[in-house]
């Protein structure tokens, strides 16, 4: 079988089957689809995995799939770009998919969607695989909304529940925002270059960068690199585009992992390092990115602390991180932030698995000041938690150690202007991931047994839909009594095997990513870049680089966090309540996330109806059918009524008229002589 | 093959056929008259077909002629020709036809015959807007066809049927009298030619262009609708029975703006040229304003009409940006809007069949009850979004292409719709199809019957193959839209 048909079976393998388990879902059954989907995935992760050979082994590919649209010199293709940044998203997506499809095995069980729900994961991890293989802008934004489709289906999959309908819609519309400037950025490209083909415009790179824009006059190279970033924060979920992010936990668990957290979040970081060529070349998008992904980094994790529901500090969590790639891409630290995307898939995908594990030991109750001590009735979820958190918050020798510190050095050398802001805030923000990290796992699985009198007044936030939960239980939370239980196998499987690679996989592959040759050609960093050329200087080896972690900031920052954490909510509870009162403010201004929805929801939704409705009550109805239309009606019904009044019937009238008429001809007639 | 004159069959098929169903008469023979509107729309439609397949692609020039006279006196001919850029709406008109017919199958009870010989006729007469070559010919296709819709809505329409119709009609006919003026001018300029090719050919100084440019833009601008003369499409929507309004929708706004590439651009193109920056108003008026007059909608159908007329700001906008990729952007958008408009309509008329209710604060939940019917207005819904992979999304895609080589803010403001566009579209289906069961009458719903799963299928495999592969779509343009641009380029000052 030649290269080509491997590439193909990539993409298509999943998708097959979700058409099987889509249109023939009551055909194939349930198990049929669970089975046709996994083995789909799998097909395709195998296939990927001897992709990745072959791209290690020196053989990369760039080339078309077929023309979707011939316009003149301009023209629309599917095709595929095969090289190291590819192959590594490749055997990440397809990974974690499959994690994922296992893994919803046990959770979705008993759900009337189920095989609803494997057709769309299936179908989503084909629009992702299509986003990261394309060779082309088109391909690329294809994929980008196919991804935001896939995921609008899934928030919304319950859509009995008015929450999960309302953070669909949101998530959809606040996506769009960000696809609005990643199209003009695209049509910047097609304007000025021609082409939509990454290759042919990344060789125009120079000529695009001394260019001036036609009409605004703006440095064009910046104006083409800003406009496709606010893609990437629509899609990357950055301030001030964030806003979905946290709303879309109300989808089920396993797509919270897979795609709000390892993979599809992640593709604004894909886009913007697969377009470094571009972006090197502009100073001015650089800071930008680099102080809008500094602010999310650092304001987000402030959110995670005080959350209440599992669900939530994970995603305020992943928020952060990924303002901590979106750093590392605006410090030229590319390869830095594809790591941490890396490292961070893994984790994170284990975290929110192992949330949705303890959601089903608990339930359906998400609330951590529920929880409590779990660690004794589910050690596969309790251990691989523990070492997912301890990735998160990059202690030494784990995967998020290796990439959040050389993220961390890279910001230290960054000359950009905004580096020395993010760099406050990512080393702030060490601390905030250790303290909410931690505060989360103590609250779940130490202390005191704090479940089996649920308290049903804390669940307004995530509905009360019984009828459609996932679960048989009609119940939400635990009885009086009742134990939370360890989940089968197909739930702590998945666990396991994410949990692997949360430990080693920065352990490993940290030097050929950061410091080898493993993304040379693919990753361009300009000479007035530090990106992680400084790094590399100092760089001995994994093991150096962990003993030498233990002696710097963040790693004490991190342990003071754990710390913290362990003494406010194991030792001492009392403590953050009363600073919670103390702080009274600044807790309300958290509570409400900055107030971000409640502007958004009464600057632009209700703006948006209100100036509609104004324009057609208005507008259309007012004025152009009320004046103009029905009045141009009213103007001729008034003419016709005037004129009828000229005919009275009588003889005498008209005889005056006819006088008159006479009259005022005759003088006409004599003037004119 | 070439001896046959197809365009006189896809203009008179429907058209005989459509008198031979109206003789079925009372509706004692209502399945006769179905029976045979069907076989006539069929056959109108594989009429057509050879149209796409007999096409030349390499060539600019007028196909499958047919030229012969008329009025001899007045030098008016019978002259058919398809190019470029007409040959699709020819096929496009016949396939919807079918689709109408087949729509209307149980739900037009009462005077069936007259019902479904109206949409030949107009099938037919529209046919003939397409193909004409000659200006009386054209003019005469243009106002007969009003009469079938004008008696579509008025006799099948709904309770304010009466005013829509005669809004609609008075609208449209205010604007073709001044195009009558313009065509009558242009006979004299011409010195006695009524031949478009031949008017194509005409020097004209520039006032004279400019009358002519703002009469046709008058005639053709309501027909498309565009702002502000576009208040008359919601109300003949909301009236109008579920197939007039795919007819309305799918076909008949594609006559204005069809107009434009056939008159406007190259009979008077220095005008045309000045004023660009006028129509390109008057279409971003349209995208944005109509965009927010959507969102505030509560009517289902007026919802899409609104949505229709800021679609259609997209295809003028893409014709008077001068470019290739704004123009046979338009034109997809034109071809994918016939599938997508009629789709949506039909999936309301799906709903207004079983709850005879257009609000969609009547609606709440339908996915329980029609899983089937949601899963398929998901994806017209997102194909009217504008979302890859769909037909929705290439149209947009190019003409939004095309207006940041025109003007960036231009393409900024066009770009909005990927806002607004999903935020009514989406929000109408979240209130509708998402949800707890609203009501008992929803909850009493029955899913789409497989006459309903037919149509909205093929509509569907339409959507999905334009938007994956909108290659056939495209090639059969180019040449006609290069010389297009090419002949607007050169100055008849």
């Amino acid at each position: 079988m030649d290269m080509q048909t491997l590439y193909l079976i990539v993409p298509l393998a999943p998708l097959f089957g979700a058409i099987v388990a889509g249109l023939f879902g009551k055909l194939v059954g349930r198990t049929g689809s669970h089975v046709v989907t996994i083995a789909g995935v799998a097909i395709s992760f195998i296939a990927s995995v001897l992709v990745f050979q072959d791209v290690r082994a020196g053989n990369t590919f760039n080339g078309t799939v077929y023309t979707w649209m011939v316009l003149g010199d301009l023209s629309f293709e599917i095709g595929f770009l095969i090289d190291s940044l590819t192959a590594m998203m490749m055997l990440v997506v397809t990974f974690v998919s499959l994690m994922v499809h296992i893994y919803t095995i046990g959770y979705m069980q008993g759900d009337p969607g189920y095989q609803r729900f494997f057709s769309y994961i299936s179908l989503f991890t084909f629009s992702m695989l299509m986003l990261v293989m394309s060779n082309n802008f088109l391909q690329l934004f294809f994929g980008w909304e196919a991804v935001g489709l896939v995921s609008y289906l899934l928030i919304g999959f319950w859509h009995n529940k008015e929450t999960a309908i309302y953070a669909n819609l949101k998530a959809f519309l606040v996506n769009r925002v960000g696809d609005f400037g990643f199209l003009l950025g695209i049509g910047l490209i097609v304007a000025y270059t021609g082409s939509l083909n990454y290759q042919e415009v990344f060789a125009k790179a120079g000529e695009l960068a001394a260019m001036d824009m036609d009409v605004t006059g703006w440095p064009l190279l910046t104006a083409i690199c800003i406009c496709l970033f606010i893609g990437a924060m629509g899609k990357s979920a950055q301030v001030p585009l964030h806003v979905w992010l946290p709303d879309s936990m109300e989808g089920p668990t396993p797509i919270s992992a897979l795609i709000h957290a390892a993979t599809m979040v992640t593709a604004g970081i894909f886009m913007v390092a697969r377009m470094s060529p571009l972006f090197e070349l502009s100073d001015v998008a650089l800071s930008f990115v680099v102080v809008i992904g500094a602010t999310t980094a650092l304001f987000m994790g402030f959110l995670g602390i005080i959350q209440n529901d599992i669900k939530r500090v994970v995603a305020y969590s992943t928020l952060s991180q990924l303002g901590y790639m979106t750093v590392a891409l605006g410090v030229s630290a590319y390869s830095g932030a594809v790591f941490h995307l890396m490292t961070h898939a893994f984790f994170k995908a284990l975290l929110f698995l192992a949330a949705g594990s303890v959601i089903i030991g608990m339930h359906h109750d998400q609330d951590i000041r529920n929880m409590g001590g779990l660690w004794k009735h589910m050690p596969i979820t309790w251990f691989t938690s523990l070492l997912g958190s301890l990735a998160l918050i990059g202690f030494p020798f784990f995967a998020g150690f290796y990439s959040k510190d050389s993220i961390i050095e890279a910001v230290h050398a960054s000359t950009i202007p905004g580096a020395g802001y993010a760099l406050f805030c990512v080393l702030l923000g060490v601390f905030v991931t250790a303290f909410y990290s931690f505060r989360m796992y103590f609250l779940v699985f130490h202390g005191k047994e704090r479940f089996g009198h649920a308290n049903h007044d804390h669940h307004d936030h995530h509905g009360d839909q019984d009828e459609e939960e996932p679960s048989a239980d009609h119940h939400h939370g635990l009885a009086p009594g009742q134990k939370p239980h360890e989940s089968p196998l197909v739930v702590t499987l998945p666990l396991v095997l994410l949990a692997i690679p949360s430990v080693l996989i920065g352990f490993f592959t940290i030097e050929p990513m950061l410091f080898g040759e493993f993304f040379k050609g693919v990753i361009f960093v300009g000479d007035n870049h530090v990106g992680l050329k400084e790094l590399a200087e100092s760089f001995h080896g994994p093991v150096a680089m962990a003993i030498h972690g233990l002696q710097t900031a963040p790693f004490w920052l991190a342990i003071s966090g754990v710390a913290l954490a362990w003494y406010f909510y194991l030792v001492n509870p009392a403590i953050p309540a009363a600073i919670q009162r103390t702080f009274q403010p600044l807790h309300t201004l958290l509570e409400n996330k900055y107030y971000f929805d409640r502007f958004n929801e009464v600057v632009f939704a209700g703006g948006s109806r209100l100036l509609g409705k104004g324009l057609w009550k208005g507008g259309d109805q007012g004025l152009i059918d009320g004046v103009v239309v029905n009045g141009t009606a009213k103007l001729v019904s008034w003419v016709s009524r005037m004129s009828s009044l000229f005919q009275t019937g009588h003889l005498y009238q008209y005889a005056f008229t006819m006088i008159i008429g006479v009259f005022v001809l005759l003088t006409f007639w004599i003037n004119r002589g | 093959m070439t001896d046959i004159p197809l365009l006189s069959l896809a203009v008179w098929v429907p058209i005989i056929g459509g008198l031979l169903v109206l003789a079925t008469g009372s509706d004692r023979n209502a399945p006769l008259a179905r029976a045979l509107a069907l076989l006539v729309a069929v056959v109108g439609f594989i009429v057509t077909v050879p149209l796409y397949t007999g096409f030349d692609v390499g060539t600019s020039a007028m196909q499958f002629v047919e030229l012969s006279p008329w009025v001899e006196r007045f030098n008016i001919n019978y002259h058919l020709g398809v190019d470029g850029i007409s040959v699709l709406f020819v096929i496009l008109n016949a396939f919807i036809t079918i689709i109408v017919v087949v729509a209307g199958w149980q739900v037009i009870e009462e005077k069936v015959a007259q019902y479904m010989a109206a949409f030949l006729i107009m099938s037919g007469l529209m046919n003939g807007i397409f193909s004409a070559l000659d200006g009386v010919l054209f003019y005469v296709f243009f106002e007969a066809s009003l009469i079938p819709l004008y008696l579509v809505i008025g006799i099948w329409g709904g309770a304010n049927r009466v005013y829509a119709a005669i809004k609609f009609f008075l609208y449209t006919l205010s604007g073709s009298l001044l195009m009558l003026i313009a065509l009558l001018y242009l006979f004299m300029e011409s010195g006695g030619s009524f031949s478009i090719l031949d008017w194509h050919q005409l020097p004209l100084g520039i006032d004279a262009q400019t009358m002519i440019f703002f009469a046709f833009l008058i005639a053709f601008g309501v027909k498309v609708p565009m702002w502000p003369v576009h208040t008359w499409l919601p109300d003949a929507h909301v009236e109008a029975p579920t197939g007039g309004s795919v007819v309305l929708a799918a076909i008949a706004l594609k006559l204005g703006a069809y107009g434009f590439l056939r008159f406007s651009l190259p009979i008077v193109p220095d005008a045309a040229q000045q004023l660009a920056p006028l129509v390109v108003t008057l279409s971003l008026i349209a995208v944005v304003y109509i965009g927010f007059v959507a969102l505030a909608q509560s009517d289902m159908k007026k919802l899409v009409a609104y949505s229709s007329i800021s679609h259609m700001g997209f295809v003028t906008l893409g014709f008077y940006m001068f470019n290739s990729l704004g123009i046979e952007g338009a034109l997809v958008q034109m071809i994918s809007h016939g599938f997508v408009s009629a789709a949506m309509f039909l999936c309301i008329g799906v709903l207004y069949d079983r709850m005879h209710s257009r609000q969609i604060a009547d609606y709440g939940g339908v996915v329980h009850t029609m899983p089937k019917f949601a899963a398929f207005f998901m994806l017209f819904a997102m194909a009217n979004a504008g979302l890859p992979a769909t037909s929705g999304f290439v149209g947009e895609f190019m003409v939004i292409l095309g207006a940041v080589q025109y003007n960036f803010w231009v393409a900024f403001l066009a770009a909005t719709t990927l806002i607004l566009g999903a935020a009514y579209t989406l929000w109408m289906y979240k209130r509708v199809v998402f949800g707890p069961v609203a009501n008992k009458h929803v909850a009493e719903l029955e899913d789409i019957n497989g006459r309903e799963f037919a149509i909205l299928g093929i509509l569907a495999l339409c959507v999905l193959a334009m938007g994956l592969y909108p290659f056939p779509f495209t090639e059969v343009m180019h040449t006609s839209v290069n010389e297009l641009l090419r002949h607007v380029a050169v100055s008849k000052l």
